[in-house]
């Protein structure tokens, strides 16, 4: 069964793809542009070891954000141990969902960055606003270059006025900034009940509930995005700082199979 | 005498797929179909099935029906919901409507949902995905509550919740998070809702009310506006044209009554 | 394929650097204000990103940017617009005439002819000359100065109705009547609230929240604006032109 909404119904440009039976990246919107140029310009990459949705919203004392602890190397669960979220600095958290080894350098820059800033020793350092700003114009800047990091990347934390800070950016520069934000098949499959949990209710949801909502998302996302995995960790970033916990194990129930028989009309 | 080239089969006329492929080969675009985007679900609870389904039907990005109906009518106990191509869903759904009434006809009995489970998807495997039609299919018959999906090529799914359209996936994290077995029919009813509504509000395919109907053993509850979050607001101003602003270039007026006198002819017609 | 063959297109895949990211925005000129109106609702493919990212962004107190098309682009568009107007402000020691940033624009979208930003602009405010005006773009640079002016995903919903109802086409004055030359700012406000209203029945993309930007000329009355529903006066000085933003809500399906 093809998840993927843009699959199902009558196709955005059925001139060019009738019945959407294209794979994604050969959808009209990410179809190859050729020109005079094309054979002069550097072939660009693709995702090899990828990492699939992240997941963050507001709640009452700060910004909560989970990533399960998968790297696939196409449809192989090739590394189950990997850790998707990252601190920088004392107060902000990035998550990143794509390829694994251009997270990796981003993780190396921004380390790097940090280093730079507490060495200057002038009494600032970088908040989450300024580390998306960063990565923001790290990543405009590489897609400009046509030579993406191939993530889509949340930033969350807390602003150094208090005030709690989340937003998005991906491989095209694009950012935005809401309540509750979720990469990859967590904008499709999370978001929804994300929506309907958190907002409105910002300031009232305390850690605990933050955690049993977003463990609840998580649970959905194990049963229905094939690349995920039942192992996450959760982080929040409150006046405290940042936490990340250690690895979750999912708890998942497989009961209403038991009734199932077949898929039509077979009935033993 | 009509000559034998005249003749029309029933099913599909496919006299045009040659110049159309040449066409499109030239660069002219197909026309557009209406599609439903859509979000459609299903769910068994304790009592039988609820179907669900919102009521956008798109053109691309454009609103092509507000308010249209995605819950069709397969036979009293059976309903059938349609994502994909509007027109294609319509007649699949229609067709295979006629086809039960008489095969309950012919043997006598209520019919089955796995008899129309099994038309639709043999009737869609002939035509390889071409009929974009994509089927949520319940009912209530003699073995109890039965809920299919049934894919555009034919495939079929038996599930006790089941989702499809560009608002699956929202749809579907309602049903992951919050179905349970022996349902109430108001717990049903409303986890319908609310997965059609997670639809209509995370998914720009779907859109405007809920419709739902539920089926049970006894009868069939169609309710069609079951939620209506959407109204469309007021305007601000009202755009009547005054009297008189509408350019016109010529003035002819015709008198459309007419006056005729009926000569009787032969023998009068025996209407006694 | 119609000509029988099944053979595999040759496949290749090469990374695409834009994307529409939805939403509409619109501008009117009236005799001495200009309004400028996007929606808040940001979207890629069937999914919505936010319902709050602003496409309309105050430049000075008498030039307000609508930005539509590919959002990165269009917020680093607007973020090099701001930085060169900063510039031309610590050199002049004032803010840069309308049709002064009309003509910037035009050159910061040709420069990038080869590579463009994939944005729809229109520019509102007010003239030196205390006029309001609208000034609207296309992605590489071409420009012109309007009375009012639609862009973006429901542009071609919203812009035949501004043609009806602004420049009164395909519309006779009523017996002994003219067409006015201008609408008072009431009028402009209530049309472009219902074009967003109707935009957002009719286009997917369009919905959520509706700001509106009133950029009113120097020493004229506020019309109204002060006592309006969601009004918030965003000027910097109180002796100059001034600007307010009212936020609506949109629906949200």
């Amino acid at each position: 069964m093809d998840h993927f909404p843009t699959s199902w119904g009558r196709p955005r440009n059925e001139a060019i793809d009738a019945f959407n039976t294209y794979p994604l990246h050969q959808r009209p919107g990410h179809a190859p542009k050729t020109d005079t140029f094309t054979d002069g310009v550097q072939r660009t990459q693709q995702p090899i070891v990828t990492g699939t949705s992240i997941l963050a919203f507001h709640y009452k004392d700060g910004i909560i954000m989970a990533a399960d602890t998968l790297a696939s190397y196409g449809s192989l669960a090739r590394f189950k141990t990997i850790q998707r979220l990252h601190p920088v600095g004392a107060r902000t958290v990035v998550g990143a969902s794509g390829d694994m080894s251009d997270f990796q350098y981003l993780q190396n820059q921004l380390d790097q960055l940090t280093i730079d800033e507490f060495t200057e020793n002038d009494g600032h350092d970088l908040g989450p606003a300024e580390i998306h700003e960063y990565l923001s114009r790290v990543m405009y800047g590489r897609r400009s270059k046509m030579n993406p990091l191939w993530n889509a990347i949340l930033v969350g934390g807390k602003k150094d006025n208090g005030e709690r800070f989340l937003a998005y950016v991906d491989l095209l520069g694009t950012t935005y900034s809401a309540a509750t934000i979720a990469t990859g098949y967590g904008a499709h499959i999370a978001i929804p009940l994300l929506r309907s949990a958190v907002e409105g209710r910002e300031n009232e949801i305390t850690e605990e509930q933050a955690r049993e909502i977003m463990t609840t998302c998580m649970r959905v996302l194990f049963y229905r995005d094939a690349r995920s995995l039942d192992k996450f960790q959760i982080a929040t970033v409150t006046d405290a700082g940042v936490n990340i916990s250690e690895p979750i194990k999912l708890e998942t129930s497989w009961n209403f199979a038991e009734n199932i028989r077949g898929y039509g009309a077979q009935t033993q | 005498m009509a000559s034998p080239s005249v003749y029309n089969g029933s099913g599909f006329d496919f006299s045009n797929v040659t110049r159309n492929s040449f066409l499109e080969g030239r660069g002219l675009p197909l026309p557009k179909a209406t599609s439903t985007g859509t979000t459609i679900v299903g769910c068994v609870y304790r009592d039988g099935i609820v179907l669900g389904a919102d009521t956008r039907a798109t053109e691309g990005p454009i609103v092509a029906d507000k308010n249209c109906e995605k819950i069709h009518y397969i036979a009293d106990n059976i309903r059938c919901c349609g994502a994909g191509t509007a027109a294609d869903t319509e007649f699949t759904t229609a067709l295979i409507a006629s086809n039960m009434e008489m095969h309950a006809l012919s043997t006598g009995r209520k019919p089955r949902v796995v008899t129309a489970m099994t038309m639709l998807k043999q009737m869609l495997f002939r035509y390889q995905g071409h009929i974009g039609a994509a089927l949520v299919l319940g009912g209530v018959d003699a073995t109890g509550p039965q809920l299919f999906t049934i894919h555009p090529h034919g495939s079929t799914d038996k599930l006790p919740y089941v989702t499809m359209g560009s608002g699956s996936l929202a749809a579907m994290a309602v049903f992951e998070s919050g179905w349970k077995p022996d349902m109430s029919r108001e717990e049903a009813l409303a986890l319908v809702a609310a997965a059609i509504s997670a639809g209509i509000f995370n998914d720009l395919g779907s859109g405007s009310n809920v419709d739902a109907c539920v089926i049970t053993a006894t009868q069939t509850d169609f309710l069609r506006g079951f939620v209506k979050p959407n109204e469309r607001v007021e305007k601000e101003r009202r755009y009547v044209f005054k009297r008189g602003t509408t350019a016109w270039k010529k003035e002819e007026i015709k008198n459309l009554v007419v006056s005729e006198t009926v000569v009787g002819h032969g023998e009068q017609m025996d209407v006694s | 394929m119609p000509d029988g063959s099944f053979a595999q297109q040759p496949q290749q895949r090469q990374f695409n650097p834009y994307t529409e990211n939805g939403g509409t925005i619109l501008a009117i000129a009236g005799a001495d204000f200009t309004v400028i109106a996007g929606d808040t609702r940001q979207s890629e493919g069937y999914s919505i990103q936010t319902r709050y990212a602003p496409k309309v962004f105050r430049l000075t107190d008498r030039a307000v940017l609508a930005v539509n098309g590919f959002a990165a682009d269009g917020n680093m568009f607007v973020k090099k617009v701001k930085q060169r107007l900063e510039w031309y402000r610590h050199a002049h020691a004032k803010d840069m005439p309308l049709r002064a940033i009309a003509r910037l624009i035009q050159t910061m979208l040709y420069a990038q002819r080869f590579f463009p930003y994939y944005v729809y602009n229109i520019l509102g405010g007010i003239e030196e000359d205390g006029s309001g005006a609208v000034y609207s773009f296309d992605p590489v640079g071409s420009y012109e100065r309007e009375a009012c002016r639609a862009a973006g995903a429901a542009q071609a919903l919203v812009q035949p109705f501004l043609d009806n109802q602004i420049y009164f086409k395909n519309q006779m004055a009523a017996a002994g009547q003219s067409h006015p030359l201008h609408l008072p700012l009431s009028d402009v406000l209530a049309i472009v609230i219902d074009s967003f209203t109707s935009a957002t029945e009719r286009h997917i993309e369009v919905g959520d929240g509706l700001e509106m930007y009133v950029v009113l000329a120097k020493g004229r009355s506020s019309q109204g604006l002060d006592g309006l529903r969601g009004a918030q006066e965003i000027s910097t000085t109180n002796d100059g032109d001034r600007v307010f933003v009212i936020r609506r809500e949109l629906k949200k399906d």
